[in-house]
């Protein structure tokens, strides 16, 4: 029964014919979806960077994408030593070039040899070069004071968001049984875009704002028993140091969290991407897996725990390469394969970005060529950052309207910003939220694209917004300035 | 806190997977003995167990990295600590990988990736001065002039004019458009992102895949994943494993039964099968999807592996055009391409692209918001598939090299040598690889055999591999993992080791065979 092109002519009709794939027809999980960091008005920023290129006239001459935790899209340098080790490895003629130190090429030929065909081009095992676990669990150890990390439990990923995927794992249930997820309320909204896209059932517990956005145990018992009513929680995910919102957690709340996950018997997530950006005096970055194995039995050998970390933050900044890890603590070990299984599917993690993690676990030594200009580079950057804190925190407070609570860490500011109700009525007579309104008239007005607070969660009522602290600080001074002022005449015309 | 450690330490991820119930269930002995402190309190049940868990990622499989692997990595464990075997290195035949099987990476792409990754280089006099043009020109189109920003989610925008321009030379001046073109991190995440997109309804309405029986595994992985219905469609393999659009129409029907058929994948050229479609065959294929209303998906990763003198690549998108606009302007094709494989074998790069064209407009939008979410493919993927696109051209200072190093005539050199060599082996049978780069020979397996295998509670074709495996050290993935005609036994092998080494590891299997027939005579 060919067809022959005869026939096929006969039975062509003209005309435009309606698709297969619909906004009705598509995966509804999928339409659910949203990530706000890369919203609506980071489209908008797109269109007028367009504009001014195309030579049309704003009251300003830059957009400035403040939008997204990218350092080195905002100017910072990239860590020498990194990028020679990887150059080396990409293209290992070098090795023999006088321009590399000695420590750099050593480093190379290490992750060389324990690459197939002493390629980055080959495939690795899909849990990540055996090496570069046992490196990342090394660094692990020393971070934790001695506590061991064993590097079978250390899986390397396409950035932390790829790892975050543990979560698959957990969804299983219908209707009253499907699994719940407690997330922060603020959030970084890749959380309720995974939990959508699972069709899982997110659970929202709220930081406090009064008191530094910290967490409060009474509130995950309040969020936890409504829960139960209409899901079966089942994983508890905790941000820290905290995206959006910078906190650093005490110890006594990571032990508090422990506790209350054991007791009520919750898979534990942390996500400690900005582990190495802390910034507050008095503040303190403590790994939940150093904490729970301090606390020892019943905790230590048997609260589920995966822990994130990435290369996208830090003092490295390397997003684009898309390295990352997650320790899991206390898993099943046929769940353990299982999550093997669904890893080996997508073959392996970048191996750039597996090179790039290894450097960071394991930076020069003391005594190594490189150790001086590794140091300076790497201080360089933090205290930048942390002056830019404390800047942003500054600068925001003595705004009329505006209150930012202290960035103990990570890169960004939350501040909370006081709306007239004649706004929040033209907001919503426009169908937008008001703070993304606010947002929007800000980025037409000065072209300083920040993710209004809508996108991660807020208590109803209170308006925020999300903005990085990553511009250069003479830059960002500016910035911060300019954005007040934009406020407060954006007050005075609503009022 | 030391006795904590101590109990970490001890129930800490075991050495082996074999291993692994073992040791943990010591180690959980050991520790409530140590645990006097607070006797009631045995070990609880996990929060997370394999009867707790998402079912739909319990069904998934994946045999290209599967049982069979997870074997000869404990195997080469085993020889590393010096326990003597028949062999002394075991054959990672099972995965589509040319670099870890030897193949040199091409200079000139290695060169601009150093650039792009160490700028201080654009300044060195060893690089030509064309790679440092492209690299300048990658650099300049990423945040910060630095590979470590993150990109659009869609890819750098210069990155996707340059796939555009390719695809629209390969295909003889049939236009492709940049807005039309994602950048991926390999074709593995483009296919499953298209896949889940499409994925909806329940029951009877739930959304069937049509996919080829045999297949790559990936496409019933995602399946499985997205708990979507797996519809199979078999190529004829009688016929060079050519695909017959009367069984695509057999397999549709069928299917309507149980659930929505949206969605026709191919791949072509074949993996496991190895076969290039005729370009009339192609025309049928996009008919039938046309007829049917189906989302069609060209899985075209081994578009440069074509081999045998009477083939050639006909790409979807090409054809479709040439069919006329009532095609060209309704289908919606999905087509992919990857770095992993051609002449420059990068998969550790994580490179790829897809063309998807005829979206309805507000689906595109969706399409780039979940892309979103993972925020960008790996930036230095994206390089690699640059120049891929983008290549050395004549007049240019690398073109010479670059030519030298592209030349695919070892691969076909191997292809004809395995075909050869497989089908003078009595009681297996191989069809002609005409492109990809694997065997899927067919092997007898006797009946005693296949007994054999039922009481180890195998696949006839696991056993056999795993045998093959054990006694030679070679690691090759059995016909089951990809799907076969019932009562049918396979293995698929990758043509990718030196042409010595496969030469004499087609001779070690033409000995197993034999020895294999004998023994379960």
């Amino acid at each position: 029964m060919a067809s022959s092109t005869g026939d096929r002519s006969q039975a062509v009709r003209h005309g435009l014919r309606a698709k297969v794939l619909t906004l009705d027809g598509m995966n509804p999980r999928v339409r659910r979806v949203e990530y706000a960091v890369r919203g609506p008005i980071v489209q908008r920023a797109l269109e007028l960077e367009q504009e001014l290129r195309q030579g049309v006239k704003k009251p300003f001459t830059e957009v400035i994408r403040a939008n997204i935790g990218d350092a080195q899209a905002m100017g910072q340098r990239p860590i020498t030593f990194l990028r020679q080790v990887l150059a080396l490895c990409v293209n290992p003629d070098l090795l023999s070039s006088p321009n590399f130190p000695d420590d750099a090429k050593k480093r190379a030929e290490r992750i060389l040899q324990a690459c197939g065909g002493h390629s980055l081009g080959a495939y690795s095992v899909s849990s990540g070069i055996q090496l570069i676990r046992e490196d990342v669990a090394r660094y692990i150890e020393r971070r934790d004071g001695g506590i061991p990390a064993d590097p079978n439990n250390v899986f390397l990923s396409t950035g932390a968001s790829d790892a975050i995927t543990v979560l698959k794992l957990l969804v299983a249930g219908e209707g009253h049984t499907r699994t719940g997820v407690l997330i922060p309320i603020p959030q970084y909204p890749l959380y309720s875009a995974t939990l959508a896209e699972l069709g899982a059932v997110q659970v929202d517990y709220y930081l406090d704002e009064e008191r530094a956005w910290a967490l409060d145990v009474a509130e995950l018992h309040r969020a936890l028993g409504q829960a139960r009513d209409h899901c079966r929680p089942r994983a508890l995910c905790v941000i820290n140091p905290g995206n959006p919102t910078g906190q650093v957690q005490t110890r006594e709340c990571i032990e508090a969290v422990i506790r209350f996950a054991f007791e009520e018997r919750l898979f534990l997530l942390a996500d400690e991407v900005y582990q190495d950006n802390v910034y507050a005096a008095g503040s303190q970055f403590h790994s939940f897996k150093k904490v729970l194995m301090e606390m020892g039995p019943p905790y230590a050998g048997q609260q589920e725990l995966a822990s994130f970390h990435s290369t996208s933050k830090g003092y490295m900044g390397e997003c684009g390469f898309r390295g990352g890890y997650v320790e899991v603590v206390n898993m099943d070990a046929a769940v353990q394969q299982q999550m093997l299984k669904l890893m080996s599917v997508r073959l392996c993690p970048p191996v750039p970005g597996q090179a790039l993690l290894d450097l960071v676990v394991s930076p020069p030594a003391p005594t190594d060529p490189s150790f001086a200009q590794f140091q300076a580079e790497k201080q360089a950057v933090l205290a930048e950052l942390a002056a830019k804190a404390k800047l942003t925190e500054q600068v925001f407070n003595e705004a009329p309207g505006i209150s930012c609570n202290p960035v103990q860490g990570a890169m960004y500011s939350f501040p909370r910003v006081q709306l007239p109700p004649r706004a929040v009525e033209r907001a919503q007579e426009l169908g937008l939220a008001p703070d993304m309104f606010f947002c929007l008239r800000l980025l037409e007005e000065t072209g300083i694209c920040v993710v209004p607070g809508s996108g991660f969660g807020q208590r109803e009522g209170t308006y925020h917004f999300r903005m990085t602290i990553l511009p250069p600080l003479e830059k960002l001074r500016l910035l911060l300035e300019k954005l007040s002022r934009f406020h407060a005449k954006f007050t005075l015309e609503y009022s | 806190m030391q006795r904590a450690a101590a109990l970490v330490r001890r129930g800490c991820g075991p050495r082996t997977p074999s291993s692994w119930g073992r040791s943990q269930s010591s180690a959980a002995a050991e520790a409530s003995a140590v645990l006097k402190v607070r006797p009631e309190r045995s070990r609880r049940e996990r929060i997370l167990t394999l009867e707790s868990m998402n079912p739909q990622v319990k069904a998934v499989e994946y045999a290209v990295r599967g049982p069979i692997v997870l074997k000869a990595g404990e195997i080469e464990l085993e020889l590393q600590r010096g326990i003597k075997k028949p062999f002394t290195e075991v054959i990672r035949a099972n995965i589509g990988d040319a670099q870890a099987m030897g193949q040199q990476p091409i200079t000139f792409l290695r060169q601009v990736m150093a650039l792009c990754t160490y700028p201080n280089l654009l300044d060195s006099p060893s690089f030509p001065e064309d790679a440092k043009k492209r690299a300048r020109r990658i650099l300049q189109a990423c945040g910060g002039n630095s590979l470590g920003s993150y990109s659009a989610s869609q890819g750098v925008n210069c990155i996707r004019e340059d796939v555009a321009a390719y695809i629209t030379r390969r295909d003889g001046g049939v236009p492709a458009d940049p807005d039309n073109i994602y950048l991926t991190t390999g074709a593995s995440d483009g296919i499953s992102t298209i896949l889940k997109i499409l994925v909806s309804g329940g029951g009877k309405s739930r959304t069937g895949v049509m996919i080829p029986i045999p297949q790559y595994p990936l496409y019933s992985a995602v399946i499985s994943e997205l708990d979507a219905i797996q519809v199979n469609y078999y190529l004829d393999e009688e016929n060079c494993w050519a695909l017959n659009v009367n069984e695509l129409r057999r397999a549709v029907q069928e299917a309507k039964d149980h659930c929505d058929p949206k969605v026709l994948c191919i791949i072509n050229p074949g993996n496991p099968t190895g076969q290039v479609q005729s370009r009339k065959c192609i025309e049928d294929v996009i008919h039938f999807a046309w007829e049917e209303k189906l989302f069609l998906l060209a899985d075209e990763v081994y578009q440069d592996n074509v081999y045998s003198p009477d083939c050639r690549f006909h790409s979807f998108k090409k054809v479709l055009y040439e069919m006329g606009p009532e095609y060209s302007s309704n289908v919606e094709l999905a087509s992919f391409h990857s770095t992993s494989k051609g002449y420059m074998g990068e998969c550790g790069y994580r490179g790829g692209y897809m063309e998807v064209i005829n979206l309805h407009p507000e689906i595109k939008g969706q399409l780039v918001k979940l892309l979103s979410v993972r925020l960008c493919p790996p930036v230095s993927g994206q390089a690699a598939m640059d120049i891929v696109v983008n290549p050395p051209v004549a007049g240019e200072e690398s073109f010479e090299q670059f030519s030298r190093e592209s030349v695919l005539g070892n691969l076909a050199k191997k292809a004809k040598l395995t075909e050869d060599l497989f089908n003078q082996v009595p009681g297996i049978h191989c069809n002609p690889l005409q492109g990809a780069m694997y065997a899927f020979p067919r092997i007898f397996i006797p009946a005693k055999a296949v007994e054999a295998a039922q009481a180890h509670q195998m696949a006839p074709d696991m056993f056999y591999c795993m045998k093959l495996l054990e006694e030679t050290g070679i690691c090759v993935v059995p016909g089951s993992g990809f799907g076969q005609r019932e009562g049918t036994y396979h293995f698929r092998m990758t043509i990718l080791p030196p042409v010595e080494k496969l030469k004499t590891v087609l001779q070690k299997v033409k000995d197993f065979h034999i020895n294999f027939l004998e023994k379960y005579a």
